[in-house]
This record gives C-alpha cells, sequence and structure tokens, in this order.
C-alpha cells in the first residue's frame, strides 16, 4: 500500500511513562515529521505512576499526577485510543489491531508495554481483596477497601510493598506487612539500614512478618487473611501483592519479536524488526531489565533522536540509585551495598540513637557505593561522586561526613548549597537533568516558577525529592524567591504584587472600585488587606487618594501608640535628637498638667510620655504644638527616627557635620507613609556612634564625603546594611536617599521592611536604578518630592486644633447611675 | 425589664467603626458595619481586656487592637481556635437614632 502523506506514521502502544516520554522527546525534535497514534490499555491520559504511592497516601490526588492531560494530545496534534488496548501486530503489512477492531497502519513501531505485577502462584489469588499495585484502578480498589475494611496485609517488603503499607496506614488501616527475606528492600539496603528502617516503620506502627512465606491466601467469598509456610496466620481484609514486577512481552512474542525475558533491543532501541523500537519496563538490554524510571527517559531519548534521523545515539544504561517515598523516612542508596572483596573498604558512620546510618563503599581511592538512612542530605554529592569516578585520596578521611565537611576541609566553599554545587552535578536523578541544564534552560527562557521550571527540564517532575534543590537553583539564578506568589490574604488569589500592578494598569482609586474590579471575597476586605490597599492606593495616588481611617490600625487612625492598659504613649520628633530648653520645659509641663506617669528616653533618641489616656490626647498636642513640637510618627508605617552622633561640631573624630545633615534628611523624610516603617541614622565618623550600619537608611560620613548604606535592621532579626555608593555632597545624599526611599516605597510589599526587600530584589537590581540610572534616580526623588507635598501636614496639630476625626477622643453617650 | 436609653443618632458612628458609651456597667463598644448594622459589647476583649472599640471592623467581626483576636459582634464569642467571650448588649435604630438596653442581653461566660 502506497500512502500520499509525506509525514511517517508513529503507533505507540502503551500510553505509559516511558512511551510518552519518547513521544515528548521526538515532537520537540522533529514535530512535522510523524503523526503519532498512541493506544493504551488503561481508560486514563498519561500519569506519573511513581506518584500512586502519594495519592494512597493522600498527598496528591488523582488529578495532581496526570502529566499529559487529554488537551496535550489534541493540542500536539497526537491521536489518543484510551481504554482501547492493542491485541495484535502484523509485521508483513505493518498494522495493529486493537481489541475495539481498529486497524492502523504504521511505518513505525513503538512498543511501551511497561511491565505487569509478580503474581506467586498461591491458592485464593483470585478471592475479592487480593489487590496489585501498578495503576489507578488498584488504588481506586484500595482506597475503597480502606474506607470499608479496617485490616491489611501487604505481600513483599521491597520499596513497593513498604510504600502500599504506609499509605493503608495513612488511610487508617491496621497494616501487617510479610516479607520473605530477614531484613526490608534487601535489594537496595543493607543490613544495619534495612533494620532501621523497620525499626522506625515499626514505631509508626507498621507490623511485620519477616522470613515470611505466604503459603496461601484464606478465603471463602472474600479475603480473610493469609496463611505463612511456618503456620503463623495473618487476619486481613485486604491482601496487597507486591513482590516483584515481570516485563509484559505477549504482545511481542506473538508477533515474533525476539524476547528473553524483556523484548531485546540494542542501543539504538531497535528490536530485531528495525521498524519496530520498544522502550521502558518491557524491555531487556544488555541482559538487564528495569524498574525505576531514570534508565527509561535516557532510553526515550535515544529512541526518539533514532526515530527523529540520528544514527549516531546510542543507549547505556546510567548508574541508579533509589530512594523510598515515605514522607519522614529518608532512605537513599546507590551502586554496591557492600565490599565485594578485599579490595573494597567499607567505610561507616552510625549514630543509632540519632537514627543516621551511612556506609561508603570505596574501591581504589573511588566511591562505587553508599547506602544512606536518616539523613540523606548528601545523597546526590555521593552519587556524583559515583558517577564521575572522582579521586578521593585527598578526601577520604572526611568524606563520610559529608559534603561541607569535606570541601570546608579543603579551604572551598561550603557546600550543600547550590552555588557550590558543580554544573554538571546530576540534581534530578530520575529525569537525568544536571544543575547546568536547569541554570541554563532559567536563563534562556526566562523562567521564573517552580512550574515551569519543570516544564521545561522535567527537572522534579517525577518522584518530586529534589523539588527543593531545583527551587533553590531558581532562586539562586534569578535572585528572588521564585515560589508561587502569596495571595495577599484570604480575600483574594490575587498577589501583593498583582494586585499593585493591577491599581496603576486599571487606574483603581478607591478601595470600593478595587475590590469591584479585582473580585474581591467579601465587600469589607478583612484587617490584613485593608491597611495594605490603603497604603497602596495611597503611595499610587498621591493627593488624590483619599486615606481611609477605618483601614488603619489605631496606632496610625489616632497618631499614638495604644499600650497594653489601653491608654496611649506620645512621642514628638526631636529632629536629629536635637532639643531646646523650650521644648523639653513645654514636654515637662504638659507631663505635670496631665498627670502623665511616665516619662522615659527611647531606644531611638527621643523623649517618650507614657499612660495618656485617649480623650488627654487632643489636650495633650496642643499644648506640644503651641511649643513648635510636631508627632514623632513612633507608631506609623513611615519615617520613625533619624538618629545621629554630635559629628564635626563637637566631636574630635567627627569628618563631617553629622548631625545638621540627619536633621535635613528628617525634614525631608518625615510625614511619609512606607510598606514599614523607616529608620535612619547619620554617624560623623566610622566609628558609627549612631548605629547607621543596622539602619534602614545609613550615612557614615567619611573625610571624602559620605558613605550611604542601606537594608540594615537591628530588631528582630539583626541584619548589617549593604553599601549603596559614596557620594561627596549633602544634595547628592539628600536625592540619592530620597530615591531608595521612594523605589522602597513603590516596591516593597506592605509590612515588608527594607532588609528583606533588599533580599528580594537583590542589592544589583537597586543599583542598577540608583546608580545607573540617573535620570531614574531624579525621576525616583522627584516622586517622592512630590508626594511629601501632600504628607507633610502634622496630623497632632489637625487633631488638636484642626478639629479633624473630634469624634475619636469623645465617647458617644455617657449614661449616668 | 430592659430599658432603651437613646445614645445617639447613627451617623454619629462612623461605618465600620465604633464609638463607647461610658455606663454603670463599664465603657460599652457601639459598633456600625458597612451596612449600617450595629451592634453593642462590653469594651474588653476576652483575651486581656483590650479596647475592641479601637479594633478594625470587617463583615460581622473586630479584630482586638491589642494581639489580634477576632471577636463576632453579634455574639461577643472570640473565633476559633481562640476561645472566649464579652457581653453583648441589645442595640436598634429608630428613626435613625440609637436605642441601647441596658440589662445584659447575655453574660459572659467567664464574667
Ligand atoms: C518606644 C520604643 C522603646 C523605648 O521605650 O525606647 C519602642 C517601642 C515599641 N517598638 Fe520598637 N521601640 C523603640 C525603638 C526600637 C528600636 C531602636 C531604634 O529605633 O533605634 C528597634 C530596633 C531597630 C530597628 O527597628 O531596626 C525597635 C524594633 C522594634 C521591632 C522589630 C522590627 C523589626 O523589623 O524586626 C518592633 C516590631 C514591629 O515593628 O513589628 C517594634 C515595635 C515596637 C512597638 C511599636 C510594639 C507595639 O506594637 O506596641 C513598641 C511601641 C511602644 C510605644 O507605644 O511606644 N520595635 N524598636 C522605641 C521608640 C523609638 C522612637 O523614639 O521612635
Ligand atoms: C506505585 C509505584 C511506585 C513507583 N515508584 C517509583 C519511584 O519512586 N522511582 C522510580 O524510578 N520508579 C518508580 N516506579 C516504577 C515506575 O513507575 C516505572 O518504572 C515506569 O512507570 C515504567 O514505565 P513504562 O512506560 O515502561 O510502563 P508503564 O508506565 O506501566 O506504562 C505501560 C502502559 O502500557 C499499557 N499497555 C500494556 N499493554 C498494552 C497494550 N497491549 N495496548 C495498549 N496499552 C498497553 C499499560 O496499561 C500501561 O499504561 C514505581 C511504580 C509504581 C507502580
Ligand atoms: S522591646 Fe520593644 S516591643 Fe519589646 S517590650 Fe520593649 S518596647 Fe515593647
Ligand atoms: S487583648 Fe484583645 S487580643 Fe489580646
Amino acid at each position: 500500500m502506497v500512502h500520499l502523506s509525506a509525514r511517517r506514521r508513529l503507533v505507540v502502544i502503551g500510553n505509559g511513562m516511558a512511551g510518552m516520554r519518547t513521544v515528548e522527546e521526538l515532537l520537540s525534535r522533529a514535530p512535522v515529521r510523524f503523526d503519532v497514534s498512541v493506544f493504551g490499555d488503561e481508560p486514563h491520559p498519561n500519569y506519573n505512576r511513581i506518584m500512586l504511592s502519594s495519592v494512597l497516601a493522600g498527598e496528591k490526588t488523582m488529578d495532581d499526577i496526570v502529566i499529559n492531560p487529554r488537551a496535550w494530545y489534541a493540542e500536539n496534534g497526537v491521536t489518543l485510543h484510551a481504554g482501547d488496548p492493542v491485541v495484535a501486530i502484523d509485521r508483513s503489512a505493518r498494522t495493529v489491531t486493537s481489541a475495539s477492531g481498529t486497524v492502523v497502519p504504521y511505518d513505525a513501531l513503538l512498543l511501551a508495554t511497561g511491565s505487569r505485577p509478580l503474581m506467586p502462584p498461591l491458592p485464593g489469588l483470585d478471592l475479592p481483596g487480593v489487590v496489585a499495585f501498578r495503576d489507578i484502578a488498584d488504588v481506586e480498589k484500595m482506597l475503597a477497601a480502606s474506607a470499608t475494611h479496617r485490616r491489611a496485609a501487604v505481600i513483599g517488603g521491597g520499596l513497593l510493598g513498604l510504600e502500599a503499607a504506609w499509605g493503608l496506614k495513612r488511610r487508617g488501616m491496621e497494616v501487617a506487612v510479610v516479607h520473605l527475606m530477614p531484613t526490608l528492600m534487601e535489594r537496595q539496603l543493607d543490613i544495619e539500614a534495612g533494620t532501621l528502617l523497620q525499626r522506625d516503620l515499626t514505631e509508626r506502627g507498621l507490623h511485620f512478618f519477616t522470613n515470611g512465606q505466604t503459603e496461601a491466601i484464606l478465603g471463602d467469598g472474600r479475603v480473610t487473611g493469609l496463611r505463612l509456610a511456618d503456620g503463623r496466620e495473618v487476619p486481613a481484609d485486604l491482601v496487597v501483592v507486591a513482590i516483584g514486577i515481570r516485563p509484559n512481552v505477549q504482545l511481542a512474542k506473538d508477533a515474533g519479536l525476539d524476547v528473553n525475558r524483556g523484548i531485546l533491543v540494542g542501543d539504538d532501541m531497535a528490536t530485531s524488526d528495525p521498524a519496530i523500537f520498544a522502550v521502558g519496563e518491557c524491555v531487556e538490554h544488555a541482559g538487564q531489565v528495569f524498574g525505576l524510571v531514570a534508565p527509561l527517559w535516557e532510553q526515550a531519548k535515544v529512541c526518539a533522536a533514532r526515530m527523529a534521523g540520528d544514527d549516531t545515539a546510542a543507549y547505556a544504561t546510567p548508574p541508579l540509585s533509589t530512594r523510598l517515598k515515605i514522607t519522614g523516612i529518608d532512605v537513599f542508596s546507590a551502586g554496591q551495598l557492600a565490599a565485594a572483596d578485599e579490595a573494597d573498604a567499607e567505610v561507616v558512620f552510625r549514630d543509632l540513637a540519632k537514627g543516621v546510618y551511612r556506609k561508603l563503599v570505596i574501591r581504589d581511592d573511588r566511591l562505587v557505593g553508599t547506602v544512606m538512612y536518616g539523613d540523606v542530605a548528601d545523597g546526590g554529592w555521593y552519587f556524583q561522586l559515583m558517577r564521575e569516578g572522582k579521586d578521593l585520596a585527598d578526601i577520604r578521611d572526611r568524606v563520610i561526613f559529608g559534603q561541607a565537611f569535606a570541601d570546608t576541609c579543603c579551604g572551598a566553599k561550603a557546600g550543600g548549597n547550590v552555588t557550590a554545587m558543580a554544573d554538571d552535578a546530576q540534581v534530578c536523578g530520575c529525569n537525568g537533568v544536571s544543575k547546568g541544564a536547569i541554570v541554563a534552560a532559567i536563563k534562556a527562557k526566562g523562567l521564573t516558577t517552580l512550574d515551569e521550571v519543570r516544564a521545561h527540564t522535567k527537572a522534579s517532575a517525577s518522584c518530586g525529592q529534589c523539588t527543593g534543590t531545583v527551587q533553590a537553583i531558581l532562586t539562586a539564578v534569578t535572585g528572588a524567591d521564585a515560589a508561587v506568589p502569596e495571595a495577599m490574604c484570604k480575600c483574594t488569589d490575587l498577589s501583593h504584587d498583582a494586585v499593585r500592578a493591577a491599581i496603576l494598569s486599571q487606574e483603581l482609586k478607591s478601595q470600593p472600585q478595587l475590590r469591584a474590579a479585582l473580585g474581591w471575597r467579601g465587600a469589607d476586605g478583612c484587617p490584613k488587606c485593608r491597611p495594605a490597599l490603603n497604603y497602596y492606593l495611597l503611595c499610587a495616588w498621591p493627593g488624590e487618594y483619599v486615606d481611609d481611617s477605618r483601614s488603619r490600625f489605631v496606632n496610625e487612625r489616632v497618631h499614638a501608640n495604644i499600650q497594653k492598659d489601653g491608654t496611649y504613649s506620645v512621642i514628638p520628633r526631636l529632629w536629629g535628637g536635637i532639643a531646646t530648653p523650650a521644648e523639653f520645659k513645654a514636654i515637662a509641663e504638659v507631663a505635670e498638667k496631665y498627670g502623665i506617669p511616665e516619662i522615659k528616653l527611647t531606644g531611638g533618641q527621643r523623649v517618650g510620655l507614657y499612660g495618656i489616656r485617649k480623650e488627654q490626647l487632643p489636650g495633650v498636642w496642643a499644648d506640644l504644638t503651641a511649643a513648635g513640637l510636631v508627632s514623632g510618627h513612633a507608631y506609623a508605617k513611615g519615617l520613625r527616627t533619624v538618629k545621629t552622633c554630635v559629628g564635626s561640631e563637637w566631636c574630635r573624630f567627627g569628618t563631617q557635620d553629622s548631625t545638621g545633615l540627619g536633621i535635613k534628611l528628617e525634614k525631608l523624610m518625615w510625614g511619609s507613609w512606607t510598606p514599614h516603617k523607616v529608620k535612619l541614622a547619620v554617624s560623623g565618623c566610622p566609628r558609627n556612634c549612631a548605629e547607621a550600619t543596622i539602619k534602614d537608611i545609613g550615612i557614615v560620613c567619611v573625610e571624602a564625603g559620605y558613605d550611604i548604606v542601606i537594608g540594615g535592621n537591628g530588631g528582630i532579626e539583626v541584619r548589617v546594611t549593604d553599601p549603596l555608593v559614596r557620594v561627596a555632597t549633602e544634595a547628592e545624599v539628600l536625592e540619592y536617599c530620597g530615591a531608595v526611599m521612594q523605589l522602597y516605597r513603590e516596591e516593597g510589599r506592605y509590612l515588608e521592611r527594607t532588609a528583606p526587600w533588599v533580599e528580594r530584589v537583590g542589592l544589583a537590581h537597586i543599583k542598577a536604578r540608583i546608580l545607573d540610572d540617573e535620570a531614574g534616580r531624579k525621576a525616583l526623588y522627584a516622586r517622592f518630592l512630590f508626594s511629601q507635598r501632600y504628607a507633610q501636614t502634622d496630623p497632632w496639630a489637625e487633631r488638636a486644633t484642626g478639629g479633624v476625626d473630634a469624634h475619636e477622643f469623645q465617647p458617644l453617650a455617657v449614661v449616668e447611675g | 425589664m430592659t430599658d432603651w436609653i437613646d445614645i445617639g443618632g447613627l451617623d454619629d458612628i462612623p461605618r465600620l467603626g465604633a464609638r463607647t458609651v461610658d455606663t454603670r456597667e463599664g465603657p460599652i463598644a457601639v459598633f456600625r458595619t458597612s451596612d449600617d448594622e450595629v451592634f453593642a459589647l462590653l469594651n474588653r476583649c476576652p483575651h486581656r481586656g483590650g479596647p475592641l472599640s479601637e479594633g478594625l471592623v470587617a463583615g460581622r467581626k473586630v479584630a482586638c487592637p491589642l494581639h489580634n483576636w477576632v471577636i463576632d459582634l453579634s455574639t461577643g464569642e472570640a473565633v476559633a481556635p481562640d476561645e472566649g467571650c464579652t457581653t453583648t448588649y441589645p442595640v436598634r435604630i429608630e428613626g435613625g437614632r440609637l436605642l441601647l438596653g441596658l440589662a445584659p442581653a447575655r453574660a459572659a461566660a467567664h464574667a
């Protein structure tokens, strides 16, 4: 038969992990060369089989684990026949026939039929309540049983059996594991690690029957238990068989292909018929069959390359590593589990009380195997050393303690962090993705989220164990915390940044308008979003937006700090820490007149009056205002104090007039509203008596001028400032600091101080905006000055004598008697 | 028998705000929601006595200004996980005037 289409027809049998990965690889290489049809026995689109364990344990839903949703097939022109298995291959006619009778011709055929669970020939195997653990249908059966029955028995203490047992335990069942061998997971773990694993799982409530050979499955109408060869009986309403897998080869065998344990393939992934390829657990390559995904990805890559015409691609099985996906139990193993002969040395670290065990198998100063239990953070590093065949002679005496220790002692940067990681270090074992590949994809495609990195590189898209590392790399490359931005509050799914962007782009100018436009849940908003929105609107539309006092915390609404007994404190501004005798006198007189219980010098170089009743506030303010004192905004997400030292006016070391400069800065910035409070300090020399290097903005005067430093914090988490720039004149100090202030006002998230802001956006970004872009800096400064025109009204004077918010300070009524 | 006392006009209280009334039972906070419902509660947070009248009001709830407990205005109960209750008083609007009923409607559980 001659067909006219120039496109070759590829038929894939098996809609599972290896087959679909091959199709994806092919589409990315040669998107127009093939018409692809896929037959799948299961009635589902391709999903992540590995994650069935997590679905069973209730950590993921079925929807979470779909890899290629149905829409993906449609978008990529792939025809999917789900739930319709292929029953015959006619190699001479080059057609396949499905169970429904559909006949489809092929130019190239791909077998990816996976494997079948091994079922022992036991009496009672076909009783209701006996299941395997391989696909969605099995998980659905287990979930149904766990909802109505109490006891489960799992035959098989390997990776799959233990994950099944743990999942069922999480679903509330009592679970016993019957294992033929004396210790668990004996193919991946040595006796010591296997014993620790059994101890920990027993502590978590699983029961074990090791050395247990199942002789019969008991029951009449439904399973009731197991009988072991030594006579022990294990009662069970559900029996999960997880003793191994066998390549699914019947179809290939019937078609006359060469088959041994699996379908025989060469390095080119072709079978004995050159038009037919095979990948996945159904194949046998160089005498080896497969049960983990990492080698399958490699096969998919080679197979797709071959189909696309690359005659050089060749498959070789990579070294493999294993982890167990039971939350809170950390197991890692790779390569040899033990010394094979005299030439091998075992190095062991053991802290059984802490549940930590680690063994390295070393031959000729090279790592050939590792088993780890408890703390597996260095697993990736050991695996890397193994694959590289790195010479350990220099670090052999300390390699057992892990990368950080081994590297530090070599004088290198402490490891464990992703910056120190080599570019070719493998991050995602499942998908064979190196750090370098992830970094390259992030940079080339401008990726910003974990999901995007997954979509483009597949890193962390399979078992998910390396998610943390991938996130750390993303963060390191983008310099930002690229985790899915958190919603502002429960009223919206939008992040702070998204809301701010919408305020500008949609010209939203009031809270009701904003809440309607952005689909807020709840007409009033909540105590979390209202203050934030009020600030964002105020910052975006100075002079236009009308401040909403009902969106302010009490301190900012009444311009004093509420104290634990409901009284208030009043802290006037003492510009740069300087006060005249008249000002001190006024403060003293107010304290006497109103019977104020306490006067205290604050940690911010000012005088605080404590214990004032709310109704006294207007009177107190009136008297202070009369003496020329204004609010110190000690309560505000706004400019607080500008601390200074005496500087060149008095001090023998002073290089500049730090007090005078502090006063100028305070006069420039007072009254401004900011994402969180802002504190400044100016020190007259590097002795730094004003502690400028732990302030949001600090100035350290030097002979040659002024060092501007930013992002410091002396609070909960002390952070020393980063140096921004050295300038020569006071005028420049004002301009640069004003511009930094405005940048923070525009970019900082509400309640984010400058320290976390600087860490989030990066100093490089701030330097680019303030130092490299002169016009941009001047524009920022101009916007700051414009906004200050509307901000610099003393709130105390407005309330003491201007009648603003008079209702605040009077009871509504007094009911006598 | 409840004594209904005229304590002022609805418009004397800002929307989403509160004013206090000094009474023999202590300070009572009268709240006004965004859709002009009014509620009266003893002005003492069940946590450590914070003045609820100074809190942020959203819907039928107020967040205490001291440690952010959220109190349901209609019942005086703290919203879970916090536990506690403050006394509520009947209050109604008649012809734009606010009438406060001074026999307690419901005594606090541990008043
Ligand atoms: C009054 C004062 C203590 C004193 O009696 O000396 C004070 C008092 C309060 N501080 Fe402070 N801080 C005072 C100086 C400081 C300083 C020192 C300084 O400014 O040089 C710091 C560390 C420097 C810094 O901020 O980086 C400081 C770090 C904090 C923090 C932690 C901030 C952080 O980012 O980690 C808080 C908590 C917060 O803001 O969320 C805080 C919060 C508070 C609050 C507002 C707690 C509260 O919510 O009630 C206190 C208000 C009491 C009141 O009504 O006056 N206070 N506080 C100081 C007022 C200085 C002034 O004149 O304005
Ligand atoms: C519970 C569980 C946990 C696992 N955990 C891990 C792990 O942590 N790490 C790891 O590396 N590996 C793990 N594995 C193994 C991993 O899932 C397999 O190695 C991988 O899925 C094999 O891919 P495959 O494409 O060869 O087979 P499959 O994914 O099984 O795909 C084969 C598909 O072909 C279909 N099929 C068969 N015959 C026909 C036919 N005649 N016509 C049409 N369709 C047909 C099957 O129904 C199946 O959908 C786990 C497996 C399970 C079951
Ligand atoms: S350190 Fe600050 S917040 Fe803490 S008790 Fe003192 S004044 Fe209050
Ligand atoms: S006093 Fe109200 S929350 Fe603490």
